[in-house]
């Protein structure tokens, strides 16, 4: 793993407009704050994990990372140049490099395409000039790395299982050889005994053809298994950014503890003798969120000052950021 | 005599292409306050078996066997005796709140109804009664948030206001089929430690279905294993998930990720889940298991008690052909540290 | 080598099972949909073959045969009308019309109602308000009057009759057109092909396109019926084609006016029609509960 950082996001903000509740045509119109600035880097062969609940905006994260919705405001550098305000064809230069897996295995294929024209398909984008030849044995070829038989090439995603269907999702995500693949929650909707399968195979592709991850997920126990950092986001705030030993072994974050000591542990004495941090209340709404620290309504350590200064995510220690005033 | 009996419950549903069989004889017991989680992925079984019980089924779905409640056969009941028992002495909570709880009345009314119902109260007295479960289970401002619509709450609430409706009538045995999966990590916390306490304090009877073990490692005392409509093991939750005995089980904890140990290897199980309308002949685990033998592909390996064990003195049952301490020792042999 | 052709039998590829067939499979199974489509099938291959094999013409009066009930003399299945012309070969005849104005109708408005619809629903936005807002007014014209009114100015050629169907046949299209290219461009997999780089156009094409024919093959047998009782009731008013031309709006006209005395002239153009707009019915129906997704 180099240190040649490839992808830098500062300040990424991603707001919508919602109508009011009031809905009378001239009320003013509210800000859904799906992601309210979200700063990292990405270092070349690396798997930042990117964790958090509903609401916390990690699927708007990726998608405005690879421009699929309009980032409000903030900075993307892709290998040096900057993305932000980058035109319709840099844009599609860039998606070569960066590619996605998507959560739902069967909903993101195409119903009415044979996997092979789905796993060509970035091909046919991106390298126009290639022969039907040569790319029917590409897809061969990529077929075969993911696991799945060749002979299967001409079915239709609706005969094939969650888990199949998923590694068809990965064989179109890499056809192309890109540097960076972002997965939105890859394995949330398999079969345990699925997920590790694909968990695994993405690891081993990742040292393979040496790629940069982004995982997101909400199962943290997941992330550890095939992160080297992990980032814990919540209502569109980064919480925690820190190396994957130092954030499991020694959480800063009060919303990190909380959320490590609420994942079950498949051991009856374990879980019986665990007390569990109940966080009070519900995840606020990222439409009018609280002020201050946003975490500062189910906070068990709030005091005055959280609820009026918002903390700034600052380094701890070596490789570990967190936003607290009190880490 | 246990709370709920059953035995070779088989659940089939005919379809245009086949018959698919989902449930290919299911037993077990279940007594007076116990937990029963059913741990299954998705084609085990695990969900079609109690909605066989609670008669429940789609419209194709036959099932036959026996599910006893207290000596009656709760399978092939008439709709009629079956409506005095669902809701009042067993009632169900489903995994998705939303599609469970009718968008268009307000909670109370939802809850009320239940107990104008089965225990013949007055509206008044039923609001009453409705609101101090609402309180039960935690919810703030429960007089309040009574007269609200279900798309008012937020998912973890909404799962709340289910267990409190399937609490009303005080049931014997409450089902929950995969109650906290659609939740947020923290507010599962929140509704199983709300589980946890309501069986304490109300003395309901659990059966849990879910996937998740971890689930069942917090909740459960007896444990039951279902794959490909079978049950493959069912013993007390300490000893299957110290000593797990069958190939399956093993294949499901080395496969887990755990936040309590390093991250390791984490070991798949290969293959994939079976097509229920062409069943595998023999054991339906044998195509992916790594200790099969020729045996495992060609006889049904049948349910029987290892030993007893536990404290509750639970029969230990087991479907494997192989012999019980091989398995132990290999898992004990793999297990990540 | 017998060994290398064994592998390159394996190596084959399988042919899968595209959601065409599976459909395909399922609308076979439907009896009434395969029922009704073989008696469509009789019906307009009659209508189309029948006046040439048959000795009596569409339009030559017989004035020793007038209104004779049907009989199989001189090939008078259905009986002759009032001036002796021969019924079955009129409602042929007729029946070549009604079925040809039905198709061209139907190809245009199902034409105008597809891109209509595809354009407000995947560009979106204030162009898919407007669009759409013009589609609710034209629903609140009362037909009749204006296709009264066209013709009256128009004038009562083929082509116009066509078109003043067409004018009020294309909405139902439209609407559903558009519905389902919002459900598709909100798809997982077309967000996928964003994310792969796929220009919008080539989503169009590849994606969004195929998808909608399920729903566009549904709504045609919808609008089918609906054109030709169109053509009928205008015909029936005096407004559709022009005589010695006959459709079997005309003929039922014709019937009404006779109705108790030569009852059949009346029966038979009235029952083809029914019988054709119910077995379209059904195979539109069949044709829905194949592609519906749902029983898969």
């Amino acid at each position: 793993m180099s240190d040649a950082t490839i992808l830098s996001v500062r300040d990424m903000r991603v707001h919508f407009q919602v109508k009011a509740k009031s809905r009378l045509p001239w009320a003013p119109s509210r800000t859904l704050k799906a992601v309210d600035g979200v700063s990292f880097d990405l270092r070349a062969g690396e798997t930042l994990g990117v964790v958090g609940e509903s609401g916390c905006g990690k699927s708007t994260l990726s998608r405005a990372i690879l421009n699929l919705i309009p980032a409000t405001h903030g900075e993307i550098v892709w290998m040096g140049a900057k993305l932000t305000q980058a035109s319709a064809r840099e844009w599609h230069a860039v998606r070569a490099d960066v590619q996605m897996i998507f959560q739902d295995p069967l909903a993101s294929l195409d119903p009415r395409m044979t996997i092979g024209q789905i796993i060509a398909e970035p091909l046919t984008e991106h390298r126009p000039g290639m022969s039907r030849q040569d790319i029917d044995a590409r897809v061969r070829a990529m077929m075969t790395k993911v696991g799945l038989r060749e002979q299967m090439i001409n079915r239709y995603p609706h005969e094939f299982s969650g888990g199949q269907c998923q590694r068809v999702g990965i064989a179109r995500a890499l056809i192309v050889e890109p540097k960076l693949v972002v997965c939105d929650e890859p394995v949330s909707a398999l079969d345990v005994s699925i997920q590790a399968q694909i968990v695994n195979l993405l690891k081993a592709l990742q040292a393979e053809m040496k790629l940069s991850l982004i995982f997101i997920a909400h199962d943290l126990a997941v992330v550890r298994h095939i992160s080297d950092r992990v980032m814990v986001m919540y209502l569109g705030r980064v919480m925690e950014l820190a190396d994957k030993h130092a954030l499991y072994e020694t959480p800063r974050h009060p919303y990190t503890r909380a959320l490590l000591s609420a994942v079950p542990v498949p051991d009856p004495a374990i879980e019986r003798g665990k007390v569990v941090q109940i966080l009070s209340g519900d995840i606020p709404s990222p439409i009018d969120p609280p002020a201050g620290c946003v975490f500062h309504t189910r906070c068990p350590m709030a005091q005055a000052r959280c609820s009026q200064e918002v903390p700034e995510l600052r380094t701890l220690a070596q490789g570990v950021l967190a936003a607290c005033h009190f880490a | 005599m246990p709370l709920l009996e059953v035995k070779g419950l088989q659940v089939e549903f005919r379809t245009h292409d086949a018959a698919v069989r989902a449930v290919n004889g299911v037993s077990f017991t279940l007594e007076e306050g116990e937990t029963l989680g059913i741990v299954g992925e998705s084609g085990s079984g695990k969900s079609q078996s109690v909605l066989a019980m609670l008669g429940l089924l789609a419209s194709n779905g036959r099932a036959t066997g026996e599910a006893l409640y207290r000596g009656e056969n709760l399978i092939g009941m008439p709709a009629r005796a079956l409506n005095r028992i669902r809701g009042n002495r067993l009632s169900m909570i489903f995994q998705d709140p939303m599609s469970s709880l009718n968008p268009y009345l307000t909670i109370e009314r939802q809850m009320t109804e239940v107990l104008e119902l089965h225990k013949n109260l007055t509206r008044r007295e039923a609001k009453k009664r409705a609101i101090a479960m609402l309180e039960a289970v935690r919810i703030p401002e429960a007089a309040h948030r009574i007269g609200q619509y279900p798309h008012e709450l937020s998912g973890g609430m909404r799962q709340r206001v289910m267990i409190a409706m399937a609490l009303l009538c005080e049931p014997e045995v409450l089902f929950a089929d995969e109650p906290t999966t659609a939740l947020d990590v923290t507010v599962q916390a929140q509704v199983l430690q709300l589980l946890r306490d309501l069986q304490r304090d109300f003395g309901t009877s659990i059966v849990l279905i879910t996937h998740d073990l971890g689930v069942v490692a917090g909740l459960c005392e007896k444990v039951m294993v279902m794959y490909g409509g079978r049950v493959m093991e069912q013993c007390d939750a300490a000893t299957l998930f110290a000593k797990p005995s069958h190939p399956y089980t093993i294949g499901l904890l080395r496969a887990l990720p755990r936040l309590d140990q390093q991250g390791g290897e984490l070991a798949g199980i290969p293959g994939n889940p079976p097509n229920m309308a062409h069943p595998p002949a023999g054991c339906p685990f044998h195509e992916r298991c790594a200790d099969a033998t020729a045996e495992c592909a060609e006889r049904e390996p049948a349910l029987e008690t290892v030993r007893t064990s536990g404290t509750h003195a639970t029969h230990w049952l087991r479907a494997c052909h192989r012999p019980v301490d091989a398995m132990t020792t290999r898992y004990q042999e793999s297990s990540h540290v | 080598m017998k060994s290398a052709s064994l592998s390159a039998t394996l190596e084959q590829a399988v042919a899968g099972r595209s959601p065409w067939q599976d459909a395909r499979v399922r609308f076979l199974r439907n009896k009434a949909a395969v029922v009704s489509l073989a008696l469509l099938a009789i019906i307009t291959l009659a209508c189309i073959a029948g006046p040439w094999l048959l000795p009596n013409q569409f339009d030559s009066a017989d004035w020793n045969a007038m209104s004779v009930p049907p009989t199989f003399a001189h090939w008078h299945l259905f009986g002759t009308d009032e001036t002796g012309r021969d019924l079955f070969v009129r409602c042929l005849i007729g029946g070549r019309v009604s079925l040809m104005i039905g198709a061209l109708a139907t190809l245009t408005s199902v034409t105008l109602g597809i891109v209509w619809g595809a354009v407000a629903g995947f560009i979106g936005g204030r162009v898919d308000n407007a669009m759409m807002r013009f589609v609710d007014m034209m629903y609140a014209i009362p037909y009749l009057l204006i296709a009264i009114l066209m013709v009256t100015l128009l004038g009562r050629e083929f082509y116009l009759v066509v078109l003043t169907i067409t004018v009020f046949s294309w909405m139902d299209m439209a609407r559903v057109v558009r519905g389902q290219t919002l459900a598709i461009r909100s798809k997982e997999y077309v967000e996928a092909a964003r994310a792969i780089g796929v220009p919008t156009r080539r989503i169009i094409v590849r994606h969004v396109v195929p998808n909608l024919l399920g729903i566009v093959a549904i709504y045609t047998t919808v609008t089918v019926p609906g054109v030709i009782l169109t053509e009928s009731v205008l015909s029936f008013l005096g407004l559709g084609v022009q005589e010695p031309m006959t459709s079997w709006g005309v003929l039922i006209q014709d019937g009404v006016g006779v109705m108790e005395s030569a009852p059949w002239i009346l029966l038979f153009p009235a029952a083809l029609l029914s019988i054709t707009l119910y077995c379209i019915n059904f195979v539109g129906d069949g044709l829905r509960d194949a592609l519906d997704p749902k029983d898969r």
